[in-house]
């Protein structure tokens, strides 16, 4: 093929393009929801029932494209980078987009200021859990005994920069104790050696550790939700506990790099909201133990301001307890 | 009794017309994504996830599951035809499996390994539905520490029994280790040896290091002389295995199974270990030794029933605790979880149409994969007929491909190259790449089980060995120990054989 021959039907596409863009406006070819995190996990299951509804309302599918690695922030330094145009999105959550700034001191995004705030998807309610012998029958005596204790305690969480991990290390604050922390590559081999007792308690997503609770094969002692949780309803919170300042839900939530079109963030907004919104949606959400914001809660404005608060709880925590 | 009564309730639930298309579907895919090099099951699974979302979980959780054993099996093809091993466990089955494609025996190499798997896979099956609760135990009893231990057993047999040079299948073992270690570190979160790359930061991924080591460099080998091709170009003498083979053969798959079957319940390395494990024990039983890496039969019949075995009883944790063991089972509970099933302790009790329709399907689906793949193995012969100029461009197109989709990474494909050439000089220097990727794939688990072990015991190494609190890891270090000490005892040494050869 000559040059000149590719030079036209590169042009023409182009032609077509902008005239298929104009006719049809925003969306006209697939969007791409980079999820960082490997495909399976809390995050990457909501962003597909999330998506899978926005894709209805949006017309073009969204494509969830699973770029994992260093807690989530690899795949968030390719959305804050990539061509702010509607057509890349990405579902943060609480580690990228709150605690990262205080884990990683060569972040290569900020995460108030790089991106445009689409809404919030939805959060799943912290849950401290410990083996099934451990000796305390209630959230009082689980914090005096870890107290008593802290120099033969072990917590185990899924790795540095986890939900785990960095809820771990406020569980911790509170309690005032120093407890040995055991790190494993996941939230599934930290269960695993927590049902097989060799390590004491771990706090982790109601989704994952709802099941085993049920099973009796660990025992849980909070929920870290101002509500109960409807899969775990015999699980007090920690207000009813005696701890309420331990409030913690992994939020996730819907980002668009900084600079994309008011009319495309519209119309994600718009779709996003309505996929919470939605009676079935919701209830997938919700049978995973998620809690679902309102029309209100995922609005831009509450998800700018949500990441705002979070920025300053998690920098300055782990600035003092694990990167000192 | 019950587990009759359970297993026919299995098969009414998994043979209906949908779900056995389904489970032909997965089966399908799953040896045509194992045969593309370097296209893995995760990346795959996680693409045709949404076409499930229309399905009713357990239809979906069976050509999932299908997906899973099917690549299983399909990588086996690519690692004894062109000793491309797509999966960890199959870098085994590239050793002696492409010796006899190298003598015109690729069809019975890919026979066997069929059949292999199959007994394998029919054992595996049986005893996730009678014993899947018991052997949760034994899963459960092994602690960091015993896991750490039995790394070490698994290094020491490849020291013990490496030969050529013994020095330079050590080299190649702790280079391996080295690279393991590259990434994150795991307790402090700080990035060693990532040179400020952000896309180190996870380490390297098993794929792109093989994928650079074998495709890449054996590519480049084969470059250099355009003469003696060593794909198998020759005659192909007969498609099936002989009577003498399967003679042969018959008690390696026995063994391997066993082995496959306890190490598979073990989360993370019991794959590989297995596959490992098992041709080590082959060449030890074997009264040929000589013959294992220039295409012994039980070479290939051991690791491949081996790791077969593995793959079903690796089900185990996730069917009765709820678990995912490895990266491809966190997939399918994200895609239960899409369904609305959390899965758990109770799976059994609360979804018994899914928990036992899928163990009858995975009877179906290995049965499907012989029925697939027997007749295939012609095809896939032929395919080495295809001239270099073409096949190699397509294998390294696919690799790329195959590499990229893991983390959608550009710098990956990069990488791959640089382990390419690196690949290539370690051949022409006579190091051989086996040894290195056992290594690689041991050490990551051995230094997370390290680390937690020391954490656990406050930083007292006495741990390993403290016969009270960790009876396993004690017998485990006895063991490497005595195989260490007997490896050096010279009678021995002079019989010491070799357990990864290449050439």
């Amino acid at each position: 093929m000559s040059f000149t021959r590719r030079l036209l039907m590169a042009g023409s596409a182009l032609l077509l393009g902008i005239a298929g863009a104009a006719a049809q406006g925003f969306p006209n070819k697939p969007i791409t929801m980079i999820v960082p995190f490997a495909a399976g996990g809390p995050t990457d299951t909501i962003a597909r029932i999330v998506g899978e509804h926005m894709s209805r309302t949006l017309g073009q599918t969204i494509v969830v494209e699973n770029v994992a690695g260093a807690g989530g922030t690899t795949g968030i330094t390719r959305a804050a980078k990539a061509t702010p145009d509607g057509y890349t999105i990405a579902m943060g959550h609480m580690g990228t987009h709150g605690a990262a700034a205080g884990l990683y001191p060569n972040l290569a995004y900020d995460p108030q200021k790089d991106f445009e705030p689409v809404g919030l998807a939805a959060g799943t309610p912290i849950v401290i859990v410990a083996k099934k012998d451990f000796p305390a029958n209630n959230l009082q005596e689980f914090i005096k005994h870890v107290q008593a204790n802290q120099k033969t305690l072990n917590a185990a969480h899924a790795g540095v920069g986890s939900v785990s991990h960095i809820t771990s290390v406020l569980l911790n604050s509170m309690l005032k104790v120093d407890v040995n922390e055991i790190p494993y590559r996941g939230t599934g081999p930290a269960i695993n050696d927590l049902v097989a007792g060799k390590v004491d308690y771990v706090c982790d997503q109601i989704v994952s550790v709802s099941e085993q609770v049920k099973g009796k094969t660990i025992k849980a002692y909070a929920i870290a939700t101002p509500a109960r949780s409807p899969s775990l309803p015999d699980v007090p919170t920690t207000t009813e506990g005696g701890l309420p300042q331990f409030q913690v839900s992994a939020w996730n939530a819907v980002f668009a790099p900084k600079g994309t079109s008011p009319e495309a963030l519209g119309k994600l907004r718009d779709a996003l909201v309505k996929a919470v919104t939605d009676p079935a949606t919701k209830k997938k959400l919700e049978d995973l133990g998620g809690v679902v914001p309102d029309a209100k809660g995922a609005s831009p404005e509450a998800l700018a301001e949500l990441v705002r608060s979070e920025n300053v709880r998690w920098v300055s925590l782990l600035k003092e307890r694990v990167k000192q | 009794m019950e587990l009759l009564t359970n297993l026919a309730h299995g098969f009414a639930v998994a043979v209906t017309p949908t779900n056995i298309l389904l489970c032909l579907i997965g089966a399908l895919v799953g040896t045509l994504i194992g045969v593309l090099p370097g296209i893995g099951p995760i990346a795959t699974i996680a693409m045709l996830l949404p076409i499930t979302y229309k399905l009713d979980p357990t239809g979906a959780l069976i050509m999932l599951a299908g997906i899973y054993y099917g690549a299983q099996y399909g990588g086996s093809t690519t690692a004894i035809l062109v000793n491309l091993p797509g999966e960890s466990s199959s870098v085994v089955t590239a050793i002696d499996g492409h010796q006899m494609a190298k003598k015109g025996r690729a069809g019975a190499a890919l026979a066997i390994a069929a059949i292999g798997s199959f007994i394998a896979g029919t054992f595996g099956t049986i005893l996730v539905a009678a014993l899947g609760r018991p052997l949760t135990a034994v899963a459960q009893a092994f602690g960091p520490a015993d896991y750490f231990s039995l790394m070490v057993l698994g290094l020491v047999c490849a020291i013990v029994l490496a030969s050529g040079s013994v020095l330079k299948a050590i080299a190649m073992i702790f280079l391996g280790l080295l690279l393991s270690t590259v990434g994150t570190d795991l307790e402090t979160g700080e990035q060693r040896m990532t040179f400020g790359f952000l896309p180190l930061a996870d380490g390297i991924e098993f794929v792109t290091l093989a994928m650079g080591m074998f495709g890449f460099a054996e590519i480049l080998r084969n470059l250099e002389n355009t003469e003696s091709r060593d794909l198998v170009q020759q005659k192909v003498t007969n498609l099936m295995p002989t009577r003498d083979d399967l003679k042969e053969a018959a008690p390696a798959v026995a063994r391997g199974t066993v082995l496959g079957s306890v190490l598979g319940i073990l989360p993370g390395g019991g794959a590989v270990l297995a596959a490992f494990g098992a041709y080590t024990l082959e060449k030890k039983l074997s009264k040929t030794p000589q013959e294992f890496g220039k295409g012994a039969i039980r070479g290939v019949a051991g690791p491949e029933s081996a790791n077969n075995a593995a793959a079903q009883t690796s089900f185990i944790p996730l069917l009765t605790l709820g678990i995912p063991p490895n990266a491809v089972m966190a997939v399918m509970v994200g895609a239960m979880t899409i369904h609305g099933i959390v899965p758990g302790p109770q799976i059994m009790t609360k979804q018994p149409d899914l928990f036992w329709g899928l163990i009858a399907s995975m009877w179906i689906g290995n049965l499907m994969l012989v029925i697939i793949n027997l007749p295939l193995v012609g095809l896939w012969v032929r395919l080495l007929r295809v001239p270099y100029r073409m096949l190699f461009p397509a294998i390294l197109f696919f690799c790329a491909i195959g590499v990229y989709s893991i983390n959608n990474q550009p710098f990956d494909v990069v990488l791959t190259a640089f382990f390419g050439l690196t690949g290539y000089l370690l051949i022409k220097l006579g190091f051989e790449p086996a040894p290195m990727l056992v290594a690689f794939v041991l050490g990551k688990i051995m230094e997370e089980k390290l680390r937690q072990a020391m954490l656990l015991s406050r930083g007292d190494p006495w741990t390993f060995v403290d016969f009270g609190r960790h009876p396993i890891s004690t017998v485990l270090i006895v063991i490497s120990v005595a195989l260490l000490a007997l490896a050096v005892t010279p009678a021995l040494r002079k019989k010491r054989n070799e357990v990864f050869v290449e050439e």
